[in-house]
């Protein structure tokens, strides 16, 4: 549509920047293992090729934006059939070129992590391989020109990740934890698919009046909020459909136990997929389709409007947020917290703080990242392989002091201390819940800031402060329990285990090409370590600048948001006023106290009255237990549903197969078998072949009579045969005359 | 009729070419096996070849149109003509019968399974090859329907004879089953054709396709509601849909592995092609009619399919079940009568053939190996042969339909279509038939991940321990003969020798399967631009665009 | 047309060949006594054509001597095989047909 008029190279060509690492994945596969770097430099040259593309799109957008907010949509026809066109191409504006950005940058970042962090590791090429297809399946669905290319990038996100959870899968924990997650998010993909073909039928014919199809994202985007002929009921169940898909993937509730499951998978594969960037893809599918979710969800009860998105988010806050309490595990309170964020995200979304709420994408990306980088870089270095933070942690900050440091910056980033990036961006999410009248969430939100104060605390306080134990204070591990937790990190050990007898001299042995193993005690990780996190705790920090309210500095918004442009549903902003901020404040200054102090008496030698609470007080334990269970849901999905599915019900459906069908045919064929054999028997011996045999008797008989004339005597058989030819031929003489 | 007569005598050389092959190697003694399958290949490739010509000779232009078209009188008594052409259905399921039967000729070079006799059984390939090409190619009732059951009785003996330890069972099984449907297919041949000639003027009827495609229509509904139903049964055993799939699983599991490559690439689609072709664009009224029940039969097939999957404990069983379930989805794309979920189904025809066909080369080869294809004696494929598991691991994603890879162009369009079939249908019926079959694709992650978690995933059980953990060293330098000598001494496993990885004819057989899955996946306008017309053409009883 | 002369020789020679079928004894020289007679018909057969005018006797003629040429050769092969076993192709002999 805007073929003629000039937009810069960058804009132009922004599909080549998720083309670029789907070749370079193409190449590690083929070549990587030959390669001196075994691949890693081709992950990471695509890496940085992307971002400079990213960054010179970004910038020639950023440019645009002063006369023009129009999408850059360019198209190809992929294929088409049965008069339905499937296109190719790139829908640029604001949202796709800030994720673009920011997978790019992350990726890089974590790329170049992972060089140190996975040294050794046997499958090494085909790690950076998952994780450069990964890239270019998240950058693929960023800039979608319609939702068969997004739900290309979105399953190949699928893929990787279930690749890269799955990456020891020696170990069978790994290998569950990776079909866990890609079954989970495949639930949710019901939706993505039944919802794309509700919409394409609802908006077809009115995006095809229009220019595009119903695949269009720019088509059912101006479907949703132009044509008042479209049907409601359609529109809320394709609404519907697509945001069960949007569940799966951000991991929102009920659907989000798999996230804490994939903390099984290297720690930058956390830190970059199931932080910071795959799992927002939910989130960013109902950015991307605003204007679709915002009419579609939109419930009106008892002359109350609301958006169902906002109640899944809000309830996904509390509960991952209440989980993350009883972790002991550095990653899964992370992951947990990663829920939560989601879960605001979702809100943002929910109460039509659409700025704010893709702004909080945008800020999160960069301290979760940090933060599970940390965590990567404490087991490294710290704590010997190990993520528990009771038995392996505490007192780190003097061993790692870089690592601690960036760690509480990105901590206080994420709580949303004040003038740290969180705060820009997650009080912008509630002070909007409370001025577009969702007084509910509003309170959640505050709540959720409170606990996430209050478990960051505890994990800060466990990881790095306190008295060193186990692995941080230089113990070494007996076999089993190292083995547990973070297997075949060193290559030897995989052989061991597959020869079912693994020998602990064969381990030592494996350990000693580890220079910086548990054997030095924990120290400070090397600068491939060090460097990705300082930048990232840079950013945690400065990145709320974008759009600091109090400030009043709305860059962001200025470059990023759609809020400007045409289809777009109209939406109230909150007015910054610290007033406004200062519940959040209040009560991130508590969570921060009030854990501190719980956290010195729980977790330190001196006498304190919570301790051994939940072994005094049933109802305590019982909580307790209840969360660390998480909610049973997971007793619910495994052990209810798959193991109902997996074992009885296919069980059930096989046995019919084989008991019913199956034996209907077989009776069928055995009752035939019978019949034939009763015809055999009755008709055909008796009646049939009591014929045929008379008339065998009968032919004996005259065989026996005749046999003399069979002399065997070739002459006398031509005598024979002259004979009767004679015979024949006077008869006929006789008859004719 | 609009038809393009050049090039008449490419299809029937195509089709019959392998007779040749046949002839020469009636004449050569059996001991001499390896001229054999030099002999059996060469007739094989020089068949390709033709097939190769035809793609190039063929009009892309007009590939709606019948091409190639011949027509010569053949049995006058019973106005049978020996009618033959391609369109844009049929082009791609007849090259894909030719490149398979390479492919598995090429397996075959060091696969000839027990017992032996490459003789007879590469002859019966060639001969099982006339029989699907030819039905690709026939235009007229009784010559498809003589190639349809040319097709069964090499099969038959290939079960019979090369097959596993019930192949009596499972062959007199297929046998029967199948004559069963087609009987009745049959006498709905027959009964169409007199209905038709009660209407026309005298001697002007014949079996003829697109003659009874013109004139079909003008049956009372009635009578084509009772002679689809002939010819449902006929190609409905065939493709199979529930409930008519009971013989799948135990010809699958019992057929040597060429057997079941070509049974689920090529002779499975016989069924639904001969809806696309004849039961649908002859019988219009029918067809609506029936719709909804091959749509609900369809969708219970992908959920029953996928639930006995997760039942199985064999790996080539669970391949088998998973078969009904994808043909699951090509009915469903057919019974939306759309143009949209007809072109899904072809593709997903040709899709399914080349994913499932290489998941049974897989499993062949498996079962090569270990000697067992229970999934819980299997594990850590990928630690004792990496590139097999990986080669697992990439059909299971193809299967399962990831976006990228040709499975999901043949599962999303069908599952899209049907949420709008064609006018007369009942809309609701089919959406729930959409949601449905979309969870029947979650289904399908599940049976095929968890298949992939158990075989390839962990490590190798204890009793093929030895060979994998002696393999695991040596791979990369593919000298797996090492392994014999560095076997572990604690397992005296007779297994431990034979679990090397992938092989040089392996490889040359898969390649192409691996490769036109990825060309098809990510440019799928290669095959949806020769369907199409077709389609449309097929179709325009049903008056939507 | 003498066409009796024609029938006269061909019933002469069909005479022979079944005198020679009948009492010889050497396998051989059954099967000459067989041309003979096939050569008997074949005579009879292109006399009746001359006298119809029609090529179909011809026809018939050399389809016959054709036919013979193959019987001549399965035959000799026969006995040569049966010489071969039995060292004679006396036809007394040879009585192992008998029933």
């Amino acid at each position: 549509m805007l073929a003629a008029e000039h937009v810069g190279w960058f804009l132009e060509h922004a599909f080549l920047i998720p083309i670029v690492p789907a070749i370079a994945f193409a190449l590690i596969l083929f070549f990587g293992k030959r390669m001196p770097m075994k691949g890693s430099e081709i992950g990471i040259a695509s890496m940085v090729v992307s971002l400079v593309l990213a960054i010179g799109t970004t910038y020639q957008w950023i440019h645009r934006t002063e006369t023009s907010v129009e999408p850059v949509i360019r198209k190809v026809v992929w294929w088409q059939a049965g008069g339905v066109q499937f296109s190719f191409g790139q829908h640029i504006d604001g949202l796709a070129v800030v994720m673009l950005l920011l997978v790019a940058f992350i990726s890089t970042l974590v790329q170049i992590y992972s060089l140190e962090y996975l040294r050794g590791d046997r499958r090494y090429t085909h790690f950076f391989a998952a994780l450069t297809l990964f890239s270019a399946g998240m950058l693929m669905m960023v800039l979608a020109e319609n939702m068969v290319q997004l739900i290309l990038g979105w399953e190949i996100m699928g893929l990787c990740s279930f690749m890269l959870i799955g990456h020891w899968w020696e170990e069978e924990a790994n290998s569950r934890a990776a079909l866990k997650a890609f079954w989970t998010v495949r639930v949710g993909d019901i939706g993505l698919m039944v919802g794309t073909g509700v919409i394409f039928f609802g908006a077809n014919a009115y995006a095809q009046a229009h220019g595009s199809n119903g695949f269009s994202i720019a088509g059912i985007n101006e479907w949703a909020m132009k044509d008042t002929g479209a049907s409601h009921t359609l529109l809320l169940w394709g609404c519907v459909a697509l945001f069960i898909a949007c569940i799966g993937k951000s991991g929102q509730f009920p659907l989000h136990t798999w996230l804490p499951d994939a903390m099984a998978g290297p720690t930058p594969v956390s830190s970059l997929l199931h932080s910071s960037t795959m799992v927002v893809a939910g989130v960013f599918l109902v950015a991307r389709l605003y204007p679709l979710f915002h009419t579609g969800l939109d419930i009106n009860v008892a002359g109350q409007h609301f958006n169902l998105i906002a109640v899944i988010g809000g309830i996904t806050i509390v509960i991952a947020a209440a989980l993350a309490f009883v972790q002991t595990d550095i990653k899964k309170v992370l992951a947990y917290s990663t829920v939560s964020q989601l879960g605001y995200m979702m809100m943002g979304l929910g109460v039509g703080a659409w700025t704010p709420a893709v702004f909080h994408i945008f800020t999160h990306a960069f301290f979760k990242c940090c933060l599970f980088l940390c965590a990567g870089s404490v087991a490294h270095s710290g704590s010997h392989h190990s993520f528990e933070m009771k038995q392996d942690m505490g007192g780190l900050w003097r061993r790692m002091p870089i690592t601690a440091a960036c760690w509480i910056l990105s901590t206080a980033a994420l709580c949303g201390v004040p003038f740290f990036s969180g705060f820009f961006s997650k009080d912008e999410i509630i002070d909007n819940a409370h001025n577009n009248g969702y007084t509910v969430f509003w309170i959640i939100g505050l709540v959720g800031a409170f606990m996430t104060t209050a478990y960051m605390t505890r994990a800060t306080y466990l990881t790095f402060f306190g008295t060193a134990r186990g692995a941080a204070a230089g113990e070494h591990h007996d076999e089993a329990h190292d083995m547990a937790h973070d297997p075949a990190h060193d290559p030897a050990r995989v052989p061991a285990m597959a020869m079912a007898h693994a020998d602990p001299a064969d381990h030592d042995g494996a350990d000693a090409h580890d220079a910086h193993n548990s054997h030095a005690g924990p120290h400070e990780s090397p600068a491939l370590i060090t460097v990705p996190l300082m930048i990232l705790a840079f950013f945690a920090v400065v990145a709320g600048y974008l759009n600091a309210a109090p400030f009043h500095i709305e860059k962001f918004t200025e470059w990023f948001a759609s809020e400007k442009r045409e289809p777009f549903p109209e939406l109230a902003h909150a007015t910054f006023k610290w007033i406004n901020t200062l519940p959040s404040i209040v009560l991130v200054a508590a969570g921060f106290a009030v854990s501190l102090f719980i956290c010195r008496g729980l977790y330190s030698a001196t006498a304190f009255a919570l301790k051994g609470l939940t072994k005094r007080s049933a109802a305590m334990r019982a909580g307790y237990l209840f969360l660390v269970n998480k909610y049973y849901l997971d007793d619910l999905y495994e052990n209810v549903i798959a193991r109902g599915v997996a074992y009885p019900i296919s069980a059930a459906a096989y046995w019919v197969n084989q008991n019913v069908i199956d034996r209907t045919v077989n009776e069928v064929g055995v009752g035939a078998r019978k019949t034939g054999l009763w015809v055999y028997r009755n008709i055909d011996q008796r009646v049939v072949d009591g014929a045929v045999n008379g008339s065998g008797a009968a032919a004996q008989g005259a065989g026996s009579a005749l046999r003399p004339i069979q002399s065997g005597k070739v002459n006398q058989y031509g005598a024979l045969l002259f004979g009767a030819a004679a015979i024949g031929a006077l008869v006929l003489v006789i008859v004719n005359t | 009729m609009d038809v393009l007569r050049t090039n008449n005598a490419l299809l029937t050389i195509g089709t019959f070419l392998p007779l040749a092959g046949v002839l020469v190697m009636m004449f050569i003694p059996k001991g001499k096996e390896l001229l054999h399958k030099q002999i059996a290949l060469f007739t094989a490739v020089a068949t390709l070849a033709v097939g190769v010509v035809t793609l190039m000779r063929f009009n892309y232009g007009s590939a709606g149109k019948l091409q190639f078209f011949a027509d010569t009188s053949w049995i006058k008594v019973i106005h049978s003509n020996y009618t033959i052409g391609l369109d844009g259905i049929s082009l791609p399921l007849y090259i894909l019968s030719m490149v398979v039967t390479v492919l598995v000729m090429v397996y075959s070079w060091d696969h000839i399974p027990s017992p032996g006799n490459p003789k007879a059984f590469l002859i019966l390939m060639l001969v099982l090859q006339v029989g699907m090409a030819g039905t690709f190619i026939a235009q007229d009732l009784i010559l498809f329907f003589v190639f349809f059951e040319l097709v069964l009785l090499p099969m038959y003996f290939m079960i019979g004879v090369w097959g596993g330890e019930q192949r009596q069972y499972a062959s007199l099984k297929f046998f029967l089953y199948t004559m069963f449907g087609s009987a009745l297919m049959l006498v709905a041949f027959l009964a169409l054709y007199f209905q038709v000639s009660g209407k026309v003027p005298a001697g002007e009827a014949s079996f003829s396709i697109p003659y009874l495609a013109e004139h079909g229509g003008m049956l009372g509904k009635t009578v084509q509601i009772w002679i689809f139903a002939g010819m449902f049964i006929g190609f409905a055993v065939k493709v199979p849909m529930f409930p008519f799939h009971t013989w799948l699983p135990d010809a699958h599991t019992q057929a040597p592995t060429q057997g079941s490559v070509i049974l689920a690439a090529i002779l499975l689609k016989l069924g639904t092609y001969g809806f696309v072709r004849i039961a649908i664009p002859i019988l219009p009224t029918a067809a609506k009619a029936w719709a909804p029940w091959i749509g609900g039969l369809a969708v219970i097939g992908i959920i029953y399919g996928a639930l006995g999957c997760l039942a199985q404990t064999d790996m080539k069983r669970l391949i088998a079940f998973s078969s009904v379930a994808h043909m699951g989805f090509v009915m469903l794309g057919i019974s939306t009568l759309t143009p949209l979920g007809f072109n899904a189904a072809i593709f997903g025809m040709v899709a399914h053939g080349l994913i499932t066909g290489m998941l049974f080369f897989v499993a062949g080869s498996v079962k090569d190996r270990y000697h067992t294809l229970e999934i819980k004696r299997l594990g850590g494929m990928l630690i004792s042969m990496p590139k097999m598991g990986w080669i697992l691991g990439f059909c299971a994603m193809a299967s399962l339909g990831l976006p990228g890879l040709a499975g999901f162009w043949g599962e999303f369009p069908a599952i899209v279509s049907s949420y709008s079939p064609a006018d007369g249908l009942n809309h609701n019926v089919f959406r729930v038939f959409m949601v449905v079959a979309a969870i029947g694709t979650v289904l399908a992650a599940g049976y095929l991940l968890w298949l992939f978690q158990r075989v390839a995933f962990g490590v190798p059980k204890p009793e093929f321990a030895g060979a994998a953990a002696g393999h695991n060293d040596a791979h990369g330098h593919g000298d797996h003969v090492a392994d014999h000598g560095s076997g572990d001494a604690g397992h005296d496993d007779d297994h431990s020798g034979d679990i090397h990885d992938v092989t040089f004819f392996e490889w040359v057989a898969w390649t192409p399967f691996l490769l036109a899955i990825v060309v098809f996946g990510v440019y799928p306008q290669l095959m949806f631009k020769i369907i199409d017309p077709a389609v449309q053409v097929t179709l325009k009883a049903f008056g939507k665009g | 047309m003498l066409i009796n002369q024609f029938l006269l020789l061909g019933a002469a020679l069909f005479c022979i060949g079944v005198y020679g079928v009948i009492a010889r004894k050497n396998a051989v020289m059954v099967l000459m006594s067989i041309e003979l007679i096939l050569n008997a018909v074949n005579l009879n057969l292109l006399a009746f054509a001359l006298r119809n005018g029609s090529p179909d006797g011809h026809v018939f003629a050399l389809y016959v001597i054709a036919i013979a040429a193959a019987e001549v050769g399965v035959g000799l092969g026969l006995v040569l095989l049966i010489f071969r076993n039995k060292r004679t192709i006396a036809l007394d002999e040879l009585s192992e047909m008998k029933g």
